[in-house]
């Protein structure tokens, strides 16, 4: 395989296929990711973004195309691969019987990493998740966010090339969504390799270099949050929202007032490059919303034009 | 940081930069196909699976080590003494010469050890597998389905060893062992167990929920219980039966731990051998099963 040997993928993947019998949940996906790089699968669920980091992970076999992760075939080599992965699924698998110290050091030890080393990790581990006060406190009472983070912890005991977050942050209450994105923030900074999903386009902003965009078991676009809001939106959004009812008899009167318009059940988007600019025009074609939001495009915006859909519905 | 050679897990630490920089980011630079050393395979993969739930045994062992003492103690009291008083004074010969208590104690040992096969083969392959998913978390690792697999067996052999062993001791204090050769019946009991602890299991690993144990207890692992020749004969059965008990793996470990407790066991060493070669396979074939079908539930 001709690879860069200044920065060859640690992953790579083409063709990458994963079928259930008739139903194909990852159709041929190409990308690859690169050393160092935060790197993101958006898309809604059922899109396949799962069934990809499985793979990715070495804990379900591909059905066709092909895969290298750190320069391996999963297939052969799955153990070795999973040794130098750091894996947060998607739900937490954690010993609910054992302190939280002990599943990291019980974790550790399937590295087979020696219990001194264990010991010695799990310690700064506790110390990076915050949750050095709670070490011999059973998992079972801890909030979401803190066992979120002490997955991320026990991820990390075995000094992983690249990290897997399936939905890190789904389920969470905000201030712990906005804990968690500062300690994956930390890890990026320090150069980890993330490979992560999600669903919520704040994070895969917050978070991601670069990201492929899923759905219906398909990529459809790829490249870094900014140049896909630049390619498939414009730079401001006009959103609408009407009286219960007024939205279905405003049929044509959006036409020439922006760049696209999207009728959503509630409430009208209307793209354009500058958004104040399209209200005032509404408003003089008399257009009479509840309420005017005037904001920059995101990647939900990138989705729906892509796709049609929202991505949270 | 505590120690000055530190390689630095990626992302930890008060202090940036320096001692930080091994670690994820300059190994992500160079990818290799050599495994990491001390990547655990084989017999040492199957060891951490072990280790897993000697960690989660250690808050429950007082309890456990404590009830397989007093189980068979009250059911030898009840049963051995209690109805056997009645039972050897009724008909002296009818276990052929021994008392009551001794024609129970062994059968009651493959039987209680069976029991808790069962048991230890249900619920802790739910959790692994569905409930608190532990087996999912160590499939993340270089641990794979057969490393998960053996390493759950060898617990429960451990497991098995510990009840049988207790059982023993408590038989040989209430005077139902003849001879030195009880020893063999903790090896012939778990391997009793075993036998019926890898079907369980692969059978488990199969489901989504525990609903058909309690089926299974009812209709098999209680009828194998009571009618595999350890509460009385199997000759005493009616003759058109007694094939059907020789189907029984528990009937074959019974016969092994009553001939390890009366001291007959090797009188006819090809007997005893059969009996171990039948449960045997039976373990193998089952531990077979097993790996195949949490290989099938964790990697779709």
């Amino acid at each position: 395989m001709p690879m860069n040997p200044a920065s060859p993928p640690l992953i790579h993947a083409r063709g990458l296929t994963k079928r259930f019998g008739a139903f194909t949940a990852v159709d041929a996906v190409d990308f690859d990711v690169a050393p160092g790089e935060a790197f993101g699968f958006l898309g809604p669920n059922g899109a396949g973004k799962t069934s990809t980091m499985k793979m990715i992970g070495c804990t379900s076999p591909a059905s066709g195309g092909t895969l290298t992760v750190l320069g391996m075939d999963p297939e052969t080599q799955g153990p070795e691969i999973r040794g130098r992965l750091g894996v947060v699924p998607q739900q937490d698998t954690l010993d609910e019987e054992l302190t939280v110290r002990e599943n990291l050091l019980i974790y550790g030890r399937y590295f087979g990493l020696s219990r001194a080393e264990c010991g010695r990790r799990a310690d700064e581990l506790l110390e990076f998740a915050q949750l050095s006060e709670r070490g011999s406190s059973r998992v079972e009472p801890l909030s979401g966010g803190m066992k979120r983070r002490l997955t991320i912890a026990r991820s990390l005991i075995n000094e992983p090339d690249v990290m897997l977050l399936d939905e890190p942050t789904t389920g969470l209450d905000p201030q712990a969504r906005h804990l968690l994105w500062d300690r994956l923030y930390r890890l990026k900074q320090r150069g980890v390799t993330l490979v992560l999903t999600t669903h919520y386009m704040d994070e895969a902003e917050q978070l991601c270099d670069r990201l492929v965009v899923m759905d219906k078991a398909k990529i459809v676009a790829e490249g870094s949050p900014r140049s896909l809001i630049e390619q498939y939106s414009t730079r401001e959004v006009a959103e609408m929202r009407f009286a219960p009812g007024v939205q279905d008899t405003l049929d044509g009167q959006f036409n020439g007032l922006a760049d696209r318009v999207e009728h959503l059940p509630d409430r009208v988007l209307l793209y354009a490059e500058d958004g104040e600019a399209v209200a005032v025009a509404a408003h003089d074609r008399g257009l009479r919303p509840e309420t005017v939001l005037v904001r920059r495009s995101t990647l939900e915006d990138v989705f729906l034009r892509l796709t049609g859909r929202s991505l949270v519905d | 940081m505590t120690a000055p050679d530190a390689a630095g897990t990626p992302g930890l630490g008060q202090t940036p930069g320096v001692g930080q920089t091994r670690g994820a980011a300059v190994r992500a630079g160079a990818p290799s196909g050599l495994p990491r050393p001390g990547t655990p395979s084989g017999i040492a993969a199957a060891a951490r699976v072990f280790e897993h739930r000697a960690w989660q045994y250690r808050r429950a062992f007082r309890g456990s080590l404590f009830g397989s003492f007093v189980n068979p103690a009250l059911f030898l009291m009840a049963m051995g003494l209690g109805l056997g008083g009645y039972v050897n004074a009724q008909s002296p010969a009818a276990f052929g010469g021994v008392t009551y208590l001794h024609f129970l104690a062994p059968g009651l040992l493959a039987g209680s050890v069976m029991q808790q096969a069962i048991f230890e083969a249900t619920f802790p392959v739910m959790e692994g597998l569905l409930w608190r998913r532990t087996f999912h978390a160590m499939y993340a690792t270089p641990l794979g389905p057969q490393a998960i697999a053996m390493g759950t067996l060898a617990w429960i052999t451990f497991r098995l060893a510990l009840v049988a062993s207790a059982f023993t001791l408590v038989s040989a204090l209430f005077g139902a062992t003849e001879s030195p050769l009880a020893i063999l019946g903790i090896p012939a009991a778990v391997l009793t167990g075993l036998a019926f602890a890898a079907w369980m299991g692969a059978y488990m690993a199969t489901q989504r929920t525990p609903d058909k144990f309690a089926a299974i207890f009812r209709w098999a692992i209680m009828p194998l219980f009571l009618f595999s020749g350890t509460f009385f004969p199997v000759a005493s059965l009616p003759a058109s039966i007694q094939p059907i008990i020789w189907l029984s793996p528990l009937w074959h470990g019974v016969e092994l731990t009553r001939g390890a407790a009366l001291g007959t066991l090797l009188d006819d060493p090809f007997r005893a051998l059969i009996h171990v070669a039948v449960l045997v396979i039976l373990t193998v074939a089952g531990a077979i099963l097993f790996v195949r079908n949490i290989r099938r539930k964790l990697a779709p």
